[in-house]
C-alpha cells in the first residue's frame, strides 16, 4: 500500500495531520506481521483468527471498542501474553520464541501510568536505559533527546509527582522511545487526557515519525484519532472487520452528498440530472451523490440555476464507517472501567 | 562442518557474557532506585528508628527492674541485640511492601516488560531492601555505650553480615508475598499477622531456655529464631557474662536437646532465604 495522506476534511482542526513530508515510504520488511492469530480465555475468544501487516514507518491504529480485543492483541504483540493460536513477528522477531528481542525493539506506553513519581524524569529515563541496555556512552545523549522531542528538557530534574497528567504521559512516550525501538506501542495513549493535552501529544508522536522513523501502531476509541492514522484497522469482537486508510474506509460508504436549498427544488433536480449527476428530492430541499462534494459545490450552484438558500456538504466519517461495520456506535467508555483494570494488569492471569 | 562450529560455539559465550553484565548493571539500577526512594521519604527513615528505641525503652528500662540482673548482667544488654534484630527484620519486610506498591503505581510494570531476567529484578529488590534494613540496624547500634554493651570492630564487621544475611532472608520472604499480594490493605494485613508473632517468638526478647512446650515448639519453627540468635550469640562473645548470667540469660538455641551452632544457624537463614528467593522469583514470572 502506497502512502496515503489522511484529507484535511473531517479531520478536527485541534489534531495534526500527517503532511505528505511526514509520512515515510513504507518499503523493506513489515515492523508488525500477525497471521491467524487467536487468544482463547476459557469460552471468550478474546482474538479470532486475525491477520494483517503493519509496514514500517507507519502510523497504525486499531479502532474499536472496550473489550473488542485490542488490547489483548497489542498484549501479545509485546509479549506479555502467549496466543492460543497464529503467530505474530514484531521488527522481524517472533513473539513467543524471541520475546527479548521484541521487547528490546519495541517502545510501550501503557493505558495506565507507569512511571515512579518519587524519581526524577531524568531517574525514570535513567532506569529505562539501563533496563533496555542503552550503553552507557550513549546514554546521556539519548535521554537530552527524547526529552527534547516532547520538550520536556526543563523539567529533567523535577519529582514526577509534580507533572500534570499529561506530561507525565508525554515523558512515558519519551521513556518508550529511549532505547530507538522499531515500534512503539501505544495503548489508548490519550484515555483521561484534555483535548488540548491530546493535541499535543499527537505533535510529538508524529514528530517521533518523523525524526526517528518509528512505526506506531495505537489503540484508541476515539475516531478523530485514528483519522491521523495512515491506516485503521477496525476490531469487534476479536476480529478485524475492515482494514485500509482512513480515506479509502470513508469512501467504501460511498460518496460524498451535498444537500442544497434551492427556490424551485424540482427544476433544480431536472437540471443536475440532466448534467449527468445523480440526485433526488429530499424533504429540504434535493440531495446530490457525488466524489469531492466540497469541490464541486460551486459547480453544482452554477448549474441548479434557481436561488439557492443552503448548501450543506456531508463526508462520511470513522463513526460512520465504525456504525456501518459494526452496527453500533463506539461510545466512549473510556474512564470508568480504569482503577480494576490497572490492577488486573499487574498480575497478568 | 566443523569450521562453522568454532565461531557458533564463541557467540553464544560472548552473548552470555553481555547478557551477564546487563543482568548485573540492572541489579544495580533496582538497588540505586530503593536507595533513592528510602532516602526521599523522610517518614520512612524516621519511623524506623523510633519504633525500636521505643522498644528498647519500654523492654530495656521498663522490665530490667523487674527482671533484676544476674551477677552484673540486666536485661537490657539480653535484649540489646534482639532489638537490633527487630529493627533489622521490620525494615526488611517493609521495603519488601515497595513491590506492592509498585503494583499499585503501575512501575511494577514497566519493569516487567523490561527484557531483563525476573532474577535480576528480584535481586536488585532485595539487594537494595537488605542494605536499607542493615544500614538501620547499624545505627542503632551507637546506642550500645547507653546499655554498657561492649563493641570491638570485628563484632561490628560480624553484626553487619549477619544483619545483611537475616534482611536478605526476609527480603526475599516479603518480597513473595508481596508478589503474591494485589492490594496494599492485603499485604499490610499479612504482615501485621506475620511479623509481630515472628517477632515476639523470635527470642529477640526472652531466652529461649526452660520455656512451656508449646512456646518452645513455636519459637522452634520461626525461622527468625535462627537469624536472631546468632546476632545475639556473635555481641555476647565480646561482652564480659558471668556462668551465672551466662545459664540464665542464654543466648544459644537448642533443638532435640542439641545446642545449634552459629553455623548451623546460619545455614538454616541460607535455606530459608533460598528457598523464597525461588517462590519470589516464580511469583512474577507468570505471563498469560
Amino acid at each position: 500500500m502506497g502512502p496515503q495522506p489522511s484529507t484535511v476534511t473531517g479531520v478536527p482542526k485541534r489534531l495534526p495531520v500527517p503532511t505528505g513530508r511526514d509520512v515515510p515510504r513504507f518499503d523493506g520488511a513489515p515492523a508488525v506481521e500477525v497471521a491467524g492469530l487467536e487468544k482463547r480465555f476459557g469460552d471468550l475468544l478474546a482474538v479470532d483468527d486475525v491477520s494483517f501487516e503493519v509496514h514500517a514507518g507507519e502510523v497504525f491504529a486499531f479502532l474499536g471498542p472496550n473489550g473488542a480485543g485490542k488490547s489483548t492483541t497489542i498484549n501479545i504483540l509485546c509479549t506479555l501474553a502467549f496466543p492460543t493460536a497464529g503467530t505474530a513477528r514484531v521488527a522481524g522477531y517472533d513473539v513467543e520464541r524471541d520475546p527479548d528481542r521484541v521487547r528490546r525493539s519495541i517502545g510501550l506506553v501503557f493505558q495506565e501510568q507507569t512511571l515512579d513519581d518519587q524519581l526524577t524524569a531524568e531517574e525514570n529515563l535513567r532506569f529505562h536505559a539501563v533496563m533496555y541496555r542503552v550503553p552507557r556512552r550513549e546514554r546521556e545523549a539519548r535521554i537530552g533527546r527524547v526529552l527534547e522531542l516532547v520538550a520536556l528538557s526543563d523539567r529533567r530534574h523535577d519529582l514526577v509527582s509534580t507533572f500534570s497528567g499529561g506530561m507525565a504521559r508525554r515523558l512515558e512516550i519519551a521513556r518508550g522511545m529511549l532505547h530507538t525501538p522499531a515500534v512503539l506501542f501505544l495503548d489508548e495513549p490519550t484515555i483521561g487526557l484534555d483535548p488540548q493535552t491530546r493535541a499535543l501529544m499527537w505533535e510529538d508522536v508524529l514528530t517521533l515519525r518523523r525524526e526517528e522513523h518509528v512505526t506506531v501502531f495505537l489503540t484508541t476509541h476515539y475516531m478523530d484519532e485514528a483519522e491521523v492514522a495512515d491506516r485503521i484497522a477496525i476490531i469487534d469482537h476479536g476480529r478485524i472487520v475492515a482494514l485500509d486508510t482512513p480515506t479509502r474506509l470513508k469512501a467504501i460508504l460511498g460518496v460524498d452528498t451535498v444537500d442544497l436549498q434551492t427556490a424551485d427544488d424540482a427544476r433544480s433536480l431536472a437540471a443536475l440530472t440532466a448534467a449527468g449527476y445523480r440526485a433526488e428530492r429530499v424533504e429540504e430541499g434535493v440531495r446530490v451523490f457525488t466524489e469531492n462534494g466540497e469541490e464541486q459545490v460551486a459547480r453544482l450552484v452554477q448549474l441548479v440555476g434557481a436561488a439557492v438558500g443552503t448548501v450543506h456538504v456531508h463526508r462520511p466519517t470513522l463513526d460512520d464507517v465504525f456504525l456501518h461495520f459494526t452496527g453500533r456506535e463506539i461510545r466512549d467508555q473510556g474512564g470508568e472501567m480504569r482503577p480494576a483494570m490497572a490492577r488486573a494488569w499487574g498480575r497478568r492471569r | 562442518m566443523s569450521t562453522v562450529v568454532a565461531p557458533e560455539s564463541a557467540a553464544p559465550r560472548v552473548e552470555a557474557t553481555e547478557r551477564l553484565s546487563g543482568e548485573l548493571a540492572t541489579i544495580g539500577m533496582v538497588w540505586e532506585r530503593e536507595l533513592i526512594r528510602f532516602s526521599r521519604t523522610r517518614t520512612r527513615i524516621l519511623s524506623g528508628f523510633v519504633q525500636p528505641i521505643l522498644f528498647l525503652f519500654v523492654l530495656g528500662w521498663g522490665l530490667t527492674p523487674l527482671v533484676g540482673s544476674t551477677a552484673g548482667f540486666d536485661f537490657k544488654k539480653f535484649v540489646f541485640p534482639g532489638i537490633v534484630a527487630m529493627s533489622v527484620a521490620s525494615t526488611a519486610m517493609f521495603s519488601a511492601m515497595s513491590i506492592v506498591w509498585d503494583r499499585e503505581f503501575g512501575f511494577l510494570r514497566e519493569m516487567l516488560v523490561a527484557p531483563v531476567r525476573r532474577w535480576a529484578l528480584v535481586v536488585g529488590k532485595i539487594s537494595g531492601g537488605a542494605t536499607i534494613a542493615a544500614v538501620q540496624g547499624t545505627i542503632m547500634l551507637v546506642l550500645a555505650p547507653l546499655i554498657g554493651v561492649k563493641l570491638t570492630p570485628l563484632v561490628v564487621v560480624e553484626v553487619i553480615g549477619l544483619e545483611l544475611l537475616m534482611a536478605i532472608s526476609l527480603t526475599a520472604f516479603g518480597t513473595f508475598t508481596a508478589s503474591r499480594t494485589q492490594r496494599m490493605e492485603g499485604f499490610q494485613v499479612v504482615m501485621q499477622l506475620l511479623l509481630l508473632p515472628m517477632l515476639f517468638l523470635s527470642g529477640a526478647m526472652f531466652p529461649l531456655s526452660g520455656l512451656p512446650v508449646w512456646l518452645t515448639f513455636l519459637t522452634r519453627i520461626n525461622p527468625l529464631t535462627y537469624a536472631v540468635a546468632p546476632l545475639r550469640q556473635v555481641i555476647f562473645s565480646v561482652q564480659e557474662i558471668p556462668p551465672a548470667a551466662a545459664a540464665r540469660f542464654s543466648a544459644q538455641v537448642t533443638l532435640f536437646g542439641h545446642t545449634l551452632s552459629v553455623w548451623t544457624e546460619i545455614g538454616i537463614v541460607i535455606a530459608f532465604a533460598v528457598c523464597f528467593f525461588v517462590l519470589a522469583v516464580r511469583g512474577l514470572s507468570r505471563r498469560q
